[in-house]
């Protein structure tokens, strides 16, 4: 099965070919199955792969297909490897990715045929670029499916093009992960040079026998972390993620949960005895998560777009994954990811579910009582909310508990702030929820009549993925319950050389208990609160003042770089079109031909017609020619 | 006699051609001079040939083939040559070259 690899990503593509080339032929039930078939099937392939992968002893396996560059003693094959690791993220993109795909063919289907095929063609072509980019044995291979879902997000961002904000959306998100991946790029060449290769498989072992703290492999892991930073949403090229929500709402799930956002994470869990022979840069990485955590967690406390309080909700989750990353616990957040994307996608496609019954409406206030007009949705939705604040016994409780379980042993200031984070993030799941699905209904008569549950191949997906959010968190137990951590154990072969350098801190027992203990009255006592204070929420349209003021506004993140960044760079390149492209080359370019002419009309009045001076001049002519010739010779 | 002799008369003439077009006016004259300055070439031509095939040099008369070849372009020239001035005279009665700048401007 393991030799069949490429089958995983050469489905999703062949997807792409068939619904983007016969976009105008294609009806839009026969668009669907082709898109949701394809990753449906590389699903399947997936799943039996993992079945081989998990058996003990299993040992990472290389499938090359072709040379891809070779020159000197640089060889970079376009070869794919399966081991735990990309196993797992297979399952996860392919999963999520499947239920995303059938769960779009019911919310898309308003669209023409032709736009309905090229939404399944971008969608199928995201999935690949990000399997080549999970699946890829090297970093280039990494980077090929980098920059194609850098493309695919851009293309999916802005699929309702005529939109004039919607495509600059999704301009800023490309730009910005450009600056990400020009990091990315400059870490791979310094690779390059100082290991002589990019391969998994030659190069991790080499860096593995690197003293700790080299200089060289620090810098290699702060370009790598840009690169991250970029692709993940982490501050300060975040912003792109909450424009990003202008694209259609499955899209934003699939970007949010299933792939993209994740890539930064899978590099640096790939890269991890790089980051843990570098401990300055893994300091930064966990500063930066969490101050992310932090940012994007208070910007969601005052949000009233439905889709913004969920991506800065998904900006916050990334901010603790990089945590755990900075503290070393690698498969913490490897399991975030995973927990992340059930209950991520079931919030966004549960939102979807909500916008899709309230006829395109996003604003939460003039949502509300949706619960008696949509039972699954709300209850699904419930669930997601639940699972994200980290209610005891749902996935997103035991990997939020273990990041901040492993945050707690390393230091206990970013423990608190961490904890914090976690509070603020079932303050505003639950004012969210109590807004949009309690109360009274807020919006227009004619929206009240509309309401309705979405059809079922809608609901589907939000079930399979309301379940995956309540039991995915039972593959990675902490110690303290006894079981044994079944993820742990199988992902030790990818982060066994990080494991044996550094010790992760061992806590007593009854110190995690107390911790998780703590954590969850205090996430109850903040859903009460937030239960008090939205249950018959009311919207009395006063502008918002002082603090709550800054948080609506993203903290004028926007503003500061526009202020600091696109202004100066627009008035640098305004200075350099005035200063050097008009007055400087323009003026040169246009000298040259007025010189040429001018010259011209002057030696024109040689020209005069007389025979007799032509004869002069050519027989004086030949004078010189031959007093130089007798005169060189 | 001495080459010298030769040269010096090709020279005389090959000058009172280059100052007889030069100073000359009447078209018929200029052409008259440019013919003055080709046989003038030619004399010297054969002069030379007639010097290295004294000192004994085999394919010295090979100079002389040059001194047909001018003569037949001169006479191409000379037909070429008479039908402009002719058509210049139709034009404009008058062969004088100083009136033939009509084409300025």
């Amino acid at each position: 099965m393991i030799n069949l690899v490429w089958l995983v990503p050469l489905l999703p593509l062949l997807g792409f070919l068939v619904n983007g080339l016969g976009r105008r032929y294609l009806s839009k039930s026969l668009a669907g199955i082709v898109g949701s078939g394809a990753i449906l099937a590389a699903f399947v392939i997936s799943l039996l792969m993992f079945l081989e992968v998990r058996t003990p002893g299993f040992q990472a396996v290389t499938v090359q297909l072709f040379d891809f560059i070779s020159a000197g003693s640089l060889h970079i094959p376009f070869a794919f490897q399966v081991d735990q690791l990309s196993s797992l993220f297979l399952l996860i993109i392919t999963g999520v990715g499947s239920l995303i795909h059938i769960y779009s063919t019911s919310y898309m289907h308003d669209e023409t045929s032709e736009g309905f095929a090229r939404y399944f063609a971008y969608l199928n072509l995201f999935v690949f670029s990000m399997l080549i980019l999970v699946l890829g044995a090297n970093y280039v291979m990494m980077f090929i499916g980098w920059e194609g879902v850098g493309l695919c997000s851009y293309l999916l961002i802005g699929f309702w093009y005529k939109n004039t904000n919607y495509n600059n959306a999704a301009k800023k998100a490309f730009v910005m992960n450009r600056i990400g991946d020009l990091g990315f790029l400059l870490g791979m060449f310094l690779m390059i040079v100082h290991f002589g290769s990019v391969n998994y498989a030659e190069v991790l072992p080499q860096i593995a026998g690197v003293a700790k703290g080299d200089g060289t492999l620090a810098a290699i892991a702060i370009l790598f972390f840009v690169g991250a930073m970029g692709k993940s949403a982490q501050v300060p090229l975040y912003t792109w993620l909450p424009d990003a929500m202008a694209g259609p709402t499955p899209v934003s799930a699939l970007i949010h949960a299933a792939t993209m956002v994740t890539a930064g994470i899978y590099m640096i869990a790939r890269s991890n005895i790089l980051y843990t022979l570098a401990p300055c840069v893994q300091n930064v990485v966990a500063i930066i998560g969490l101050v992310t955590a932090v940012l994007a967690a208070s910007i969601a406390l005052k949000q009233d777009d439905i889709k913004k309080v969920l991506a800065y909700s998904t900006v916050s989750q990334l901010g603790y994954m990089f945590l755990a990353l900075g503290v070393g616990a690698y498969t913490t957040a490897v399991f975030h990811v995973m927990t992340h994307a059930f209950f991520k996608a079931l919030l966004f496609l549960g939102s979807g579910s909500v916008i899709h019954a309230m006829g395109g409406e996003q604003d939460i206030r003039k949502m509300g009582g949706l619960k008696k007009y949509m039972p699954i949705t709300n209850a699904t939705f419930l669930i997601g909310c639940l699972a994200i604040s980290g209610i005891p016994g749902l996935s997103g409780f035991f990997s939020k508990d273990e990041i901040l379980s492993h945050t707690f042993a390393a230091n206990k200031l970013l423990y608190v702030v961490g904890l914090l984070t976690a509070l603020m993030t079932a303050f505003y799941m639950f004012r969210l929820y109590y807004i949009t699905f309690c109360g009274q209904f807020r919006g227009t008569h004619e929206q009240e009549h509309h309401l309705h549950e979405s059809p079922g191949a809608m609901t589907f997906p939000l079930i399979v993925l309301a379940i995956l959010s309540v039991i995915g968190g039972y593959v990675g137990l902490p110690a303290v319950f006894g079981a044994p951590n079944l993820l742990e154990h199988y992902l030790h072969p990818i982060f066994a050389a990080s494991a044996e350098k550094v010790e992760l801190h061992e806590m007593a027992h009854s110190t995690e208990w107390l911790l998780m203990g703590l954590s969850s009255v205090l996430v109850i006592i903040t859903i009460f609160l937030a239960r008090n204070w939205y249950r018959n929420f009311t919207d009395n349209g006063e502008p918002r003042t002082g603090i709550a003021k800054v948080l609506e506004n993203k903290w004028y993140v926007d503003e500061i770089y526009d202020a600091i960044i696109v202004k100066p760079l627009g008035m640098l390149s305004r200075f350099f079109e005035e200063a050097i492209e008009r007055s400087g080359i323009d003026r040169l370019v246009n000298g040259v031909g007025r010189g040429v002419q001018w010259g011209s009309q002057q030696v024109r009045l040689l020209q005069s017609g007389q025979v007799g001076f032509y004869i002069f001049a050519m027989v004086i002519g030949m004078v010189i020619l031959f007093v130089i010739g007798f005169l060189v010779r | 006699m001495p080459v010298q002799y030769y040269i010096f008369l090709s020279i005389a003439l090959f000058c009172i051609g280059v100052m007889g077009v030069l100073m000359r006016r009447n078209a018929i004259i200029i052409f008259m001079c440019v013919e003055l300055m080709l046989n003038a070439v030619n004399l010297l031509l054969v002069a030379f040939s007639k010097m290295w095939a004294d000192a004994g040099r085999v394919d010295a008369a090979g100079a002389q083939i040059f001194v047909f070849f001018i003569m037949v372009v001169a006479a191409a020239e000379v037909a070429v040559g008479l039908a402009i001035i002719v058509m210049v005279y139709r034009n404009s009665q008058s062969v004088d070259v100083n009136i033939m700048n009509r084409l300025k401007n």
